[in-house]
């Protein structure tokens, strides 16, 4: 590190090429940045774990500008370059460190022929399972067999038995015979998951992954190990020979489990999802997530989905149905409880249709223990969001009291709740029949039993959308599967709500017009964002002085109230 | 004999009335060279052991000066030593004879050494099977630690060390340097990767830390009594000292014998020191470094240039035993296990053996040698059980060179050199086996022979 606080880049020749890579870069990375679909394979290398080295798939020929060992001088060739002094012995691309001059090779004669031959010593035990086996599709066993195996085997003794189905813990199940040894996963529980539960026994040929004694893979993080796994040996039982890997659709989605984020990679299949997994984020997430997270999209497919738009129990268009949300809304004494389960578009909308009907907003907070990892303490995943549309001003309370007491006075008479079961919050079913109740949400309760008027609204799986996490990132969400047959986005029937109060026709919105208004108006947000110009890996924000609020998060793997704070410090001391 | 041997190490180790306790020691002149090392500088004496040229008795030969110097000093941490005396190569029983008879020779090389280079806490990793080796060195320990000679300021030096001993649990990995380190540690004895885990920085507990095999650690004492620079007239120029021969195998008079570096050859060893051969049998091969080391075939011819120049032309009889010499025939002097094979040798049942112990002993942790050893061994085993075919040999050939040189630690090449030279010496053993057995099996008799393998 230099002392601005960034790494220096050093010049290394990759198979006669020059490329700049930050110093002390492993071989690995530094190969990938060169682009151009270079890699090398490797199996028990994982960016975010310790180095094991022990897979040896990843050995290239490495040498170093040589140098007289006695006067120090550059030894040249005959043309005056400097020589390279080429080490005698392939070395691991993972534990080699880039360092200036260095020169690699990555396709020559040595480095392929060793590739080959761990190609082929892995393969000489690992049963041809392929055809039943989770992971084909998705094995990087397969992938670097085709690419580096010899098409026949010279293999004519027995393979070893290993057990076949081990239970590691209540989601994960283990194929010691399919296991490669490469120990990313006894890593994983050991560095990242702090769960030492896993190790070899045995040894040699007859290793086998198993847990201590007494001891089972039963953390919130155990499904990591499964997607790490470059092979088959850890399924997971959520999954296990439910679908084939490559009939999945792929859709970049966020998790909804808590304000962390995690940025999650959907996959569906005729609108069916069939698991969920994490996807690199190293802002937020890293490449982990939560077995909880990936639970989630269970409810999906319950049987207290609401479907229909309705006016009094009674199925109607959604236009009749909005036409008379509007009509109720427009009768003055409104109060909203809105939910930070809201993408930031729909805040966005119930920001502009409680300024339309000078209503007061609430807000609900759902509050957890958190894990210090990837689970923290605000089990919503857009309360920041809410706070930056201005759809609420403070953090929010635990109940609705307060409201209790309006609706009890008589001072509100309609209310508009969005995904929230009211009663369970300090309304009781009785103060409920008061009021003219307009319910926004997925799931049917008692809040969506006793509303006027219901307008079903689209999980996270089902609509485009985007949320700000715990650091203030903003981050898109991609629809994976469709909604129930005629349920529209939300966006789209809450322009059918706002448009009207004031005056408006309702446009047919897309989520690039809804970004020009937000842009425009919406203070944490530059004037000129887009809709599209929110890549990948999600956009972070100025929150300004909404950062120095009382958030109830802890410190986790990526959130450190307490840094925040000191560099707000800092700046000041500069600025002062 | 002919020759009589040139003791050193074991100079008093089987002199009648000689005991492995204290006193008897200390009655032979021991710890004098303790006693003078406290008072010299730290960094004399590795100067000291530098001059001596002394190359690491435990199978690389690597000088052990060097290896101290490379020691990283600057970090603040404190430094260990390790005795390695997880003896395990097959062929080899030097150090065990040292513990058990003369346990205090090795105390006081190992405090000599761990003043010298400065270490807070010295081990010994001695060989879980070495049980009665262990008891002895306890004992040791205690009596040195009575008479202050370890412990907390030693001879009223100012310096303090003790020695604690660390028994293995039975696996010829924990003899590799890193393997060892991390069972020391209670973790399995899986080696470490070089770089960035080389142990003169990044060792025991994460601490510089200095390894030495048993023989190496009591050459210090001997160093320290007569002088790097007098040490270094023993023997030839870059193999100093002497090396203790363990012979075993077709010979009359199996054994340890100490001799300087290249004060005899190979033929004096086998016919003049260990009495030749058997009756009537003639000497087909020999191991001389433990078993790990490539073999010789008895009528080859070796011929090329040593080190310093001189070219070389010799038969298996005329080869000098030191490092330089067997490195230049194509072997190594390894651990000094000698293995001495007549014509009754079946090659392919003893590769078979070889075989079955490096597969046994492979930690499992990177995949050249996790897999390719138990490959090659069932190979060998399926070629004594009569089903041996003329590819195999190559096929063998082929899967030991994908191990060698790919592998995390030197396992990778300790069990495939066997393998390389038995097939480059005795190819035609290996097809004349499948040969063999096909001719047996048309015969309608059973293919395979009786063999003793284990």
């Amino acid at each position: 590190m230099s002392q601005n606080g960034t790494v220096e880049n050093v010049t290394i020749n990759i198979d006669g090429q020059d490329v700049d890579v930050p110093k002390g870069t492993n071989i690995i990375e530094a190969v990938k940045m060169v682009g151009k679909g270079k890699e090398v394979p490797h199996y028990c290398y994982h960016p975010k774990l310790s180095i094991a080295g022990n897979c040896r798939m990843c050995l290239i020929e490495m040498g170093m500008p040589m140098r007289d060992r006695e006067t120090g001088d550059a030894v040249l060739d005959d043309d005056g370059k400097q020589k390279i002094g080429w080490m005698p012995k392939p070395v691991i691309g993972c534990a080699t460190n880039a360092a200036p001059g260095m020169h690699i090779r990555t396709s020559s004669d040595v480095v392929v022929e060793s590739r080959n031959a761990v190609t082929e010593f892995l393969l000489i035990n690992h049963p041809l399972d392929c055809p039943i086996c989770d992971q084909a599709g998705e094995c990087r066993l397969q992938e670097f067999s085709a690419d580096h195996g010899r098409g026949f085997s010279r293999f004519i003794e027995d393979k070893n038995v290993k057990p076949k189905r081990t239970r590691l813990g209540p989601r994960v199940v283990l194929d010691d015979e399919r296991c490669i040894l490469c120990s990313r996963c006894v890593r994983f529980s050991q560095e990242i998951a702090d769960d030492d539960v896993l190790g070899f026994v045995d040894r040699g040929t007859y290793s086998t992954l198993t847990c201590y004694p007494g001891k089972e893979l039963a953390n919130n993080y155990s499904l990591n190990t499964v997607d790490i796994c470059p092979v088959g040996a850890l399924t997971s039982t959520d999954f296990r020979f439910k679908m084939r890997v490559w009939f999945l659709k792929r859709t970049h989605s966020i998790c909804t489990e808590s304000s962390v984020g995690a940025n999650t990679e959907i996959w569906s299949r005729e609108g069916k999802i069939y698991r969920i997994t994490p996807r690199r984020n190293d802002a937020v997430n890293d490449t982990w997530m939560t077995d909880s997270g990936r639970a989630l999209y269970k409810t999906v497919e319950s049987d207290d989905r609401l479907t229909q738009y309705t006016i009094g129990g009674v199925h109607q268009p959604v236009d009749q149905v909005a036409a008379a949300a509007v009509d109720l809304l427009r009768g003055g004494d409104v109060a909203m409880v809105a939910s930070a389960h809201s993408s930031v578009e729909e805040q966005f909308y119930y920001k502009t249709i409680a300024e339309r009907c000078a209503t007061k907003v609430s807000l609900v907070s759902h509050d957890g223990e958190g894990d210090g990892l990837l689970l923290s303490e605000d089990r919503t995943p857009n309360l920041r969001g809410a706070l930056v549309t201005g759809l609420i001003y403070q953090l929010p309370a635990a109940d609705l009291s307060s409201l209790a007491r309006d609706i009890h006075s008589g001072a509100v008479k309609t209310l508009l709740v969005v995904n929230e079961d009211v009663t369970t919050l300090g309304i009781a079913p009785e103060l409920l029949a008061k009021v003219k109740l307009i319910y926004v949400g997925t799931h049917t309760n008692e809040t969506a039993k006793e509303a006027d008027i219901v307008l079903p609204s689209l999980m996270v799986f089902e609509k485009d959308g985007s949320f700000i996490n715990q650091n203030f990132r903003l981050q898109k969400f991609k629809a994976a599967i469709p909604g129930p047959s005629g349920i529209l986005p939300d966006y789209q029937v809450l322009e059918k709500i706002a448009a009207p109060l004031a005056d408006e026709k309702p446009a047919p919105v897309t989520l690039d017009m809804v970004w020009e208004r937000i842009a425009n108006q919406v203070e944490h947000i530059e004037t000129t964002q887009t809709w599209r110009g929110i890549g990948e890996q999600g956009l972070p924000l100025e929150p300004g002085s909404l950062r120095e609020l009382p958030f109830v998060e802890t410190k986790n793997l990526k959130y450190d109230p307490d840094a925040w704070k000191e560099t707000q410090a800092a700046a000041a001391a500069s600025e002062g | 004999m002919a020759i009589q041997e040139q003791r050193l190490i074991f100079k008093h180790l089987d002199e009648p009335g000689y005991s492995n306790d204290i006193d008897c020691y200390l009655r032979h002149g021991g710890y004098e060279q303790l006693k003078q090392a406290v008072t010299m500088k730290p960094e004399d004496i590795c100067a000291e052991v530098m001059d001596s040229g002394v190359r690491g008795r435990g199978g690389a030969g690597f000088p052990a000066g060097m290896k101290w110097k490379f020691l990283d000093r600057k970090s603040g941490k404190p430094i260990y030593l390790v005795c390695n005396a997880d003896e395990s190569e097959p062929g080899t029983f030097k150090d065990r004879q040292i513990i058990h008879k003369d346990p205090h020779q090795l105390i006081e090389g190992m405090m000599c050494s761990a003043y010298a280079i400065q270490a807070k806490l010295a081990f010994i990793y001695i060989r879980g099977e070495f049980f009665q080796g262990y008891r002895i060195l306890e004992r040791a320990i205690e009596e040195a630690r009575e008479k202050n000679l370890l412990g907390e300021n030693i001879l009223g030096s100012g310096y303090s060390c003790d020695i604690i001993v660390h028994r293995g649990a039975g696996a010829y990995i924990c003899g590799e340097e890193t393997g060892l380190i991390e069972s020391l540690e209670g973790f399995r004895a899986n080696p470490r990767i070089k770089p960035p885990y080389f142990p003169a920085a990044l060792g025991l507990y994460q601490c510089p830390t200095i390894v030495n095999n048993v023989e190496t650690l009591c050459d210090v004492k001997h160093i320290i009594e007569m002088g790097g620079k007098e040490f270094a007239k023993i023997g030839t120029p870059g193999n100093s000292g002497t090396r203790i021969w363990c012979v075993s195998g077709h010979v009359q008079k199996p054994g340890y014998y100490e001799f300087p570096c290249a004060a005899i050859t190979l033929g004096q060893l086998i016919y003049d020191v260990c009495g030749g051969l058997k009756p009537g049998r003639k000497l087909k091969a020999v191991i001389p470094g433990g078993s790990s080391s490539k073999i010789l075939r008895a009528d080859e011819r070796f011929t090329g240039k040593l080190k310093n120049g001189t070219d070389f032309d010799w038969g298996i009889e005329d080869i000098p035993m030191d490092f330089d010499s067997l490195m230049a025939v194509g072997s190594m002097s390894g651990s000094g296990g000698v293995i001495v094979m007549d014509d009754s040798t079946d090659m392919v049942e003893a590769l078979a053996n070889i075989n079955y112990f490096y597969a046994h002993e492979s930690c499992g942790q990177c995949t050249p040698c996790r897999e390719g050893v138990p490959w090659m061994r069932k190979i060998t085993q399926r070629m004594i059980e009569g089903n041996a075919r003329e590819e195999d040999a190559d096929l063998l050939n082929s899967i030991a060179d994908q191990i060698a040189g790919r592998t995390i630690c030197a396992f990778g090449e300790a069990a495939s050199w066997p393998v390389q030279s038995f097939i480059a010496k005795f190819k035609d053993e290996f097809v004349e086996k499948a040969r063999e057995q096909a001719a047996r099996r048309k015969a309608g008799e059973l293919a395979a022979k009786e063999t003793t393998l284990i």
